[in-house]
């Protein structure tokens, strides 16, 4: 018996998508153009006069917020200040650590993909139930509060905003995270 | 009755005679207070730079001292107005020193202030002390280089909110050894880094240093060593404050704060981890002010357990970002309807206001508070509604200014709000959809506003937003006695709305209207009001080129400026036609002659 379990679940990420490739093409037109104001989004959810929840016009100058401010708030979203994305990343048992750029990968399995280039090892696929269970390795990264998370949980777009730096840990010690 | 009364007794008494608003009255009383009066000034405020030039006021206050100039008009701030507009300050400080102007202070807003201009002000005036640059573009860093090179008794360099083209060189390290002088210092808008041992240097030789607002390039372990520098600091603004928060640098500064018992200002947290704000709450007790709005990394619940600390605190400015803001929901696959994406923001719209709770219960002395818009772009905002401006209300009788950036609004709040918060004198609203009504009853936000106008009677300055029809401005004309600034954005039906402001409120002095339907029987109405006030803004309304014209014929003491972008540039365009952007300021001094090509002074 099928029971189509995912069709009952409660996910979180952008509309019409699954797949975090899809979440990337979405949300950069998202994150890109500065002239969306968030009626753009309040437009779905509010009621209003004119009923429709459609898409709003974008409104130049609204919310009325000082271009500097808006400029900061912008600047803060990406991982590093001076735009580039550079993070560090160590391996258990390596001498030394490398550093990447985010920002030169669309998605997580390009990412995993160069970090087994780069360390010469085997991470594994992930799943959200396991994380990285089975693998010899598993990636984790140090979000903006400064807690350890497991790579891939999050949507790809947020992940590079939040990532400080990674770490990819031993398969062994990884396994209390992947079961989270 | 006295014939005769001594001028040095008159310059005496208007010594105490500061406000540039009662000097501006005594010199009306008659000609000899008017000649006393502007020999002795030596403060000057300008409110327009365009309604008069720097010759007449070196002529009429040659002992000036201190300058405050305004340049661009309030909706420059959100790019309504094109670069190249104007508000350049080069010709003041070259007509100052070439009259010989002992200037000692410059502050400025919105104006265009080059490199050249700072050098010019740098090095011609031997006794200069106080810079004040505040929303302002056009310079680098070399610039502030050139301050910091030449003026030998500088106590003030406050940059707020400015566009500064960092050059990465090393400005800071252009203060000489000699510069003891320093007050204040606020480079917070800064991008570059600065030499840390050459600003730790600069701290430890100013003892009177009270301010000092540093930029995210400072590091935490540069702040720690500042602080057990200047611990009779008043002012702070930290720096990046991310580290380890178990580390030996985390609890020197922790110690360091404790010893800090002056300060009352706290600002900055441009980049955070919130584990380390504990080490910011020795100082908590004692502030009364508090700005939080740039920290993009102080989530709800860390936020309401700092300012739990803060007991004493008149004036906070918060934004409250939850932290799920990069998603939208669904449910697998499907997008939620309307409903069940209203129960999620409900929910998540409750952090925000749970954290306006925690402000309403701590924070007895609040006057001022400013809500800022947690997230612009991403999808899934969350902020605040009405009920956390409620909660504001009922715990915070001393409320006298508020900005506040909401999900939604209802005209039962306001009227609380209005009931419980009689004191307000500058009230700012502002709904993030434009046009959306009261979230309760659909029905427009008038009796809201209504409400704050009527029981406000000492309000001065007035934004409105939401759903509003012309009798919200019946209300305004007939209420808002004192007031002096009102901003409108998609609000009114017809030409009615705006003749009841300028009918009605007899202080106006700025009024800046965007996308409404007001038009040429408004604007035409009475053309004698203009000169009562400073400047008129109107952007997307009805207004015809062939009205602007006449009311440009009709008053020459006013410049009416026609801002074309783009496609009209026709050489005379048809008088029928709509104008896109008008401004519109009384001026002694006619049509300015810096105005670029898309700008046409009728």
């Amino acid at each position: 018996m099928d029971l189509n379990l995912k069709a009952t679940e409660l996910r979180l990420g952008l509309p019409g998508s699954d797949e975090p490739a899809d979440q990337l093409q979405s949300s950069s037109s998202h994150v890109k153009n500065n002239k969306r104001s968030c009626s753009e989004i309040d437009g779905s959810c509010q009621k209003q006069e004119s009923g429709a929840p459609a898409q709003k016009a974008q409104v130049v100058g609204w919310p009325p917020v000082r271009s500097y401010r808006k400029n900061v708030m912008e600047q803060q979203k990406k991982p590093d200040s001076d735009g580039s994305g550079f993070v560090k990343v160590s391996m258990d048992g390596a001498p030394y650590l490398r550093k990447i750029d985010l920002k030169l990968y669309k998605n997580y399995f390009d990412l995993l993909k160069a970090l087994e280039n780069m360390f010469k090892c085997t991470i594994g696929v992930y799943s959200e139930r396991e994380g990285y269970n089975g693998s010899e390795y598993a990636p984790t990264y140090e979000d903006k509060d400064g807690d350890w998370m497991l790579v891939g949980d999050v949507p790809w777009d947020m992940f590079i905003t939040s990532c400080k730096r990674l770490r990819i840990m031993k398969g062994s010690e990884a396994k209390g995270l992947g079961c989270l | 009755m006295l014939n005769y009364f001594p001028e040095e007794v008159l310059e005496h008494v208007f010594d105490f005679v500061t406000s540039h608003r009662d000097r501006n009255a005594v010199s009306l009383v008659c000609k000899s207070w008017y000649s006393v009066e502007r020999f002795s000034r030596e403060k000057v405020f300008i409110g327009n730079c365009y309604a008069v030039n720097p010759e007449r006021v070196i002529a009429r206050f040659p002992r000036v001292r201190s300058l405050t100039l305004k340049g661009k008009p309030h909706f420059a701030d959100f790019n309504l107005v094109p670069p190249d507009w104007g508000g350049y300050v080069y010709p003041w400080i070259e007509a100052m020193a070439k009259h010989g102007i002992n200037l000692e202070e410059l502050r400025l807003k919105r104006m265009v202030v080059s490199d050249e201009s700072l050098e010019l002000l740098a090095k011609s005036f031997p006794n200069f002390k106080s810079l004040v640059l505040v929303s302002c573009e056009g310079f680098t860093t070399d610039g502030l280089a050139a301050i910091a090179s030449n003026c030998r008794f500088l106590r003030e360099l406050d940059l707020q909110e400015n566009e500064v083209d960092d050059r990465k060189g090393q400005w800071l390290s252009c203060f000489p050894d000699s510069c003891t002088s320093l007050i204040s210092l606020n480079f917070a808008c800064l991008k570059g880094e600065v030499n840390a041992a050459a600003l730790e240097r600069l701290v430890a030789r100013c003892p009177n240093l009270r301010s000092l607002r540093l930029n995210h390039a400072v590091p935490l372990d540069t702040l720690q060593k500042i602080l057990t520098q200047a611990p009779q600091l008043n002012d702070l603004g930290t720096g990046s404050f991310v580290h380890d928060p178990d580390s030996e640098t985390c609890g020197k500064l922790k110690n360091a704060m404790k010893k800090c018992k002056s300060i009352r200002s706290l600002s900055g947290f441009l980049d955070v981890n919130a584990r380390c704000l504990p080490a910011v709450y020795p100082i908590c007790t004692n502030l009364t002010s508090l700005n939080l709005s740039y920290a993009p990394g102080i989530y709800s619940n860390d936020l309401i357990k700092l300012i739990c600390h803060c007991k004493k605190l008149e004036r906070l400015w918060v934004c409250f970002f939850i932290k799920l803001i990069h998603y939208t929901y669904f449910f697998s696959g499907v997008p939620l309807s309307n409903q069940g994406l209203n129960w999620i923001m409900q929910i998540l719209d409750t952090i925000g206001d749970k954290g306006l709770g925690a402000v309403a219960s701590t924070c007895k002395e609040l006057q001022e508070l400013r809500v800022f818009p947690s997230d612009l772009y991403g999808v899934g905002n969350a902020g605040v509604t009405e009920e956390g401006l409620v909660a504001i209300s009922a715990g915070c009788p001393k409320l006298n200014s508020i900005l506040y950036f909401c999900q939604q609004m209802t005209n039962a709040a306001l009227i609380t709000v209005a009931k419980n918060c009689p004191n307000f004198i500058r009230f700012r609203l502002c709904t993030l959809n434009p046009t959306i009504p009261d979230a309760v009853t659909n029905l427009p936000l008038d009796e809201g506003f209504g409400a704050i106008v009527q029981s406000c009677k000492g309000l001065k300055r007035l934004s409105v937003s939401g759903l509003l029809t012309d009798q919200v401005f019946l209300y305004i004309g007939m209420y808002a006695e004192q007031l002096e600034m009102l901003s409108i954005a998609f609000a009114g039906d017809s030409d009615k709305g705006m003749l009841y402001v300028l009918n009605g409120c007899k202080k106006l002095k700025k009024l800046e209207i965007r996308d409404s339907p007001f038009g040429n029987v408004a604007l035409l109405a009475d053309v004698g009001k203009y000169e009562t006030m400073r400047s008129l803004w109107m952007s997307s309304c009805e207004v015809t080129f062939g009205a602007c014209k006449t009311l440009a014929e009709k008053m020459p003491r006013l410049n009416v400026e026609i801002i074309n972008e783009g496609e009209e540039i026709e050489a005379s365009p048809d008088d029928r036609h709509r104008v896109e952007k008008m401004y519109l300021y009384r001026t002694l001094v006619g049509p300015r002659r810096d105005a670029p090509d898309f700008v046409w002074t009728l």
